[in-house]
């Protein structure tokens, strides 16, 4: 970068109180000048080659401050008024509010800010179900085709991850399990296990994840790039409503896939478990499928099956809700997709959780 | 002062099988405005792109302050980008910076600068595109595109460049406002003897500011020469152009 600046010379000369500047005085030559320089109360310009808008802007701070300006030509005293002419000053000046006050803002904000987004979701959440009441009524206004559409992309496309993940799972379970029952002879338990943990839990739980991070950022990202473009106003402009064009079949469609992904991830996770069981303690196919069927109870997979519906919905929900809130800028449209991926995680996760309390009461 | 600072010779461009240009030459004077003006998709934007450096022709030379640019590279490069400015359509600001932090990015390739100075400096430049002075602290996605438009020229601007590029700097822009931007223009090339290379659609802007206009068509500059030659060339596109229902409204208005 130093081999840039030495392209430009400025000399610079000072006698007392008189200051002499001959060469080019610019931008890169303004950092050579003395700290001497700021105390002259004449500057001498004669000498000067090149004069621009930061030599400009120096000379008139010098000037304001009392020192006299000699030797410039009509064409350099012309760019030093119209840099005076267009001096920037602050309009008025505020005081920075004491530390605590800020403080004490920023999470009233924030609170705030997390209060809107639940009133938000539940207003989302409504009209969602207003436009299922009208499909239902007027089944015409329903969308099939993007239904169908959003079928395959959220349901049908994600079976392979789904299952692998699920088998990997149910595998991993059968392991761990395997080598700590064993310690207690206990080795058969290792069936009512995986199957309680994955028809209960872990299968619907770990679907209901990937899907949020797959589908919620996908229905944000959709959603949001036609906000941008201002094609969801077009449409209101044409008399579409976005939440039966858009919203409906895109949630309705989790709704509908979710619950047979769950049911994917239930099967894999079982099959992943019972190929372990039998590779690494010797437990049959046949044997598997005794146990599991006299020991485990169908109200596991009522459970399981259950909670699909409902996360389901919330991923949607949260979904398209962020891909409303994005704005006319690319950024937002990213930042608005990250936050929906958390988010619908963050409320499957809590959702679950409150799902077992549930459960626990009611005795399921 | 009829030197050029940017002279264009049998430039080439293509993409793929598509030729935007072929055999084309063009010059720019120091200290005049020159509109470039072409039908959409005649590769006004390209042939600024490539006189910057960011397209590499096919074939042809682009000489921009007497230095060959394709042949360029390393510092002697970067002292040539240090002496033009590029204002592109929407401003192209750094999002993640304010209008202030990103007339300052430039000016931090100064050695030696304090950062007060740096302010001041951008501050100054900020006022100079006419911008007010709450708008420093704002961010790109907070400003209106007429505002974006500035605070690119007023980045475009912070070294003091002897050329500036602008690309369709008054579309988008409601009529006072592109007014006022054609008056910010004349009045910046006044002040800072600037050579400026205008691209752009808008007649009022060619008549506003532009002392030359260069017209692409059909693959190289079709013709050059003061608004009132324009009027008198003879090829079918630019007689439409020059001489349509829009064209005459501005003829009749600054007569």
């Amino acid at each position: 970068m130093n081999d840039l600046s030495k392209d430009h010379h400025l000399t610079i000369s000072a006698e007392g109180e008189a200051l002499r500047l001959a060469g080019e005085f610019t931008v890169w030559t303004l950092p050579q000048l003395p700290e001497s320089a700021a105390s002259a109360r004449h500057i001498d310009l004669s000498g000067l080659t090149r004069f621009d808008t930061a030599a400009a802007w120096y000379l008139a701070q010098r000037r304001a401050s009392g020192a006299v300006l000699a030797g410039m030509t009509p064409g350099q005293d012309k760019l030093l008024e119209s840099v005076i002419a267009a001096s920037p000053g602050p309009d008025t000046a505020t005081a920075a509010d004491p530390f605590w006050h800020r403080l004490l803002e920023g999470i009233g904000q924030r609170v705030t800010r997390a209060l809107i987004f639940l009133r938000e979701i539940a207003e989302y959440l409504g009209r969602f179900l207003a436009a299922l009441a009208r499909a239902i009524r007027h089944p015409a206004d329903f969308r099939l085709t993007s239904f169908v559409h959003h079928c395959q992309e959220t349901g049908l496309r994600a079976v392979p991850i789904v299952a692998l993940m699920s088998f990997l799972i149910g595998v991993v379970l059968a392991f761990q399990g395997a080598v700590q029952l064993q310690q207690f002879g206990a080795e058969v338990f290792v069936v009512d296990l995986i199957a309680i943990s994955i028809l209960r839990e872990l299968g619907i739980l770990l679907t209901a994840i990937i899907v949020a991070g797959r589908t919620a950022s996908a229905l944000t990202a959709s959603i949001g790039s036609m906000k941008m473009r201002e094609e969801i106003d077009a449409m209101r402009t044409l008399g579409m409503d976005p939440d039966m064009v858009l919203i409906l079949p895109r949630v309705l469609a989790l709704v509908v896939t979710l619950p047979i992904l769950g049911l994917i991830a239930d099967v894999a996770g079982l099959v992943g478990g019972g190929l372990m069981t039998w590779y690494e303690l010797g437990i049959s196919p046949a044997m598997f499928r005794y146990r599991l069927i006299t020991e485990t109870d169908v109200d596991h997979v009522i459970v399981g099956m259950l909670k699909a519906p409902v996360f389901a919905v919330v991923i949607g929900i949260i979904g398209c809700h962020a891909g409303m809130k994005v704005g006319k800028d690319a950024e937002s449209l990213g930042a608005q997709t990250s936050t929906a991926v958390v988010n619908a995680i963050f409320a499957v996760i809590v959702l679950d959780a409150l799902f077992s309390i549930f459960f626990a009461e009611v005795g399921l | 002062m009829s030197e050029n600072v940017i002279e264009v010779r049998g430039l080439t461009t293509r993409f793929g099988e598509h030729v935007v240009h072929e055999g084309l030459d063009l010059d720019l004077r120091r200290g005049e405005i020159l509109g470039v003006v072409g039908g959409s998709g005649t590769g006004k934007s390209v042939l600024l792109r490539t006189i910057v450096g960011l397209i590499r022709p096919a074939a042809g030379q682009v000489r921009v302050l007497g230095q060959d640019v394709q042949s360029l590279s390393g510092l002697a490069r970067e002292a040539l980008e240090r002496r033009w400015g590029v204002m592109f359509q929407d401003g192209a600001l750094f999002s993640a910076l304010c209008v202030q932090e990103n007339v300052e990015v430039p000016l931090r390739a100064v050695p030696g600068l304090t950062p007060e100075q740096r302010e001041g400096l951008a501050q100054l430049k900020v006022a100079m595109a006419g911008l007010p002075w709450n708008a420093n602290g704002k961010y790109p996605s907070d400003l209106s595109g007429g505002m974006r438009k500035r605070a690119g020229l007023a980045r475009a601007l912070a070294l003091d460049p002897e050329i500036v590029f602008l690309d369709e700097p008054t579309a988008g822009l409601d009529p006072i406002g592109a007014d006022a931007f054609d008056r910010l223009i004349v009045g910046l090339r006044d002040a800072l003897n600037l050579s400026v290379f205008l691209v752009t659609h808008d007649l009022d802007t060619l008549h506003a500011c532009c002392d030359r206009v260069a017209v692409l068509a059909e693959r190289k500059v079709l013709a050059t020469g003061t608004m009132a030659e324009m009027l008198k060339v003879d090829h079918p596109w630019v007689h439409d152009y020059f001489h349509g229902p829009r064209a005459r409204a501005v003829t009749a208005g600054t007569e």
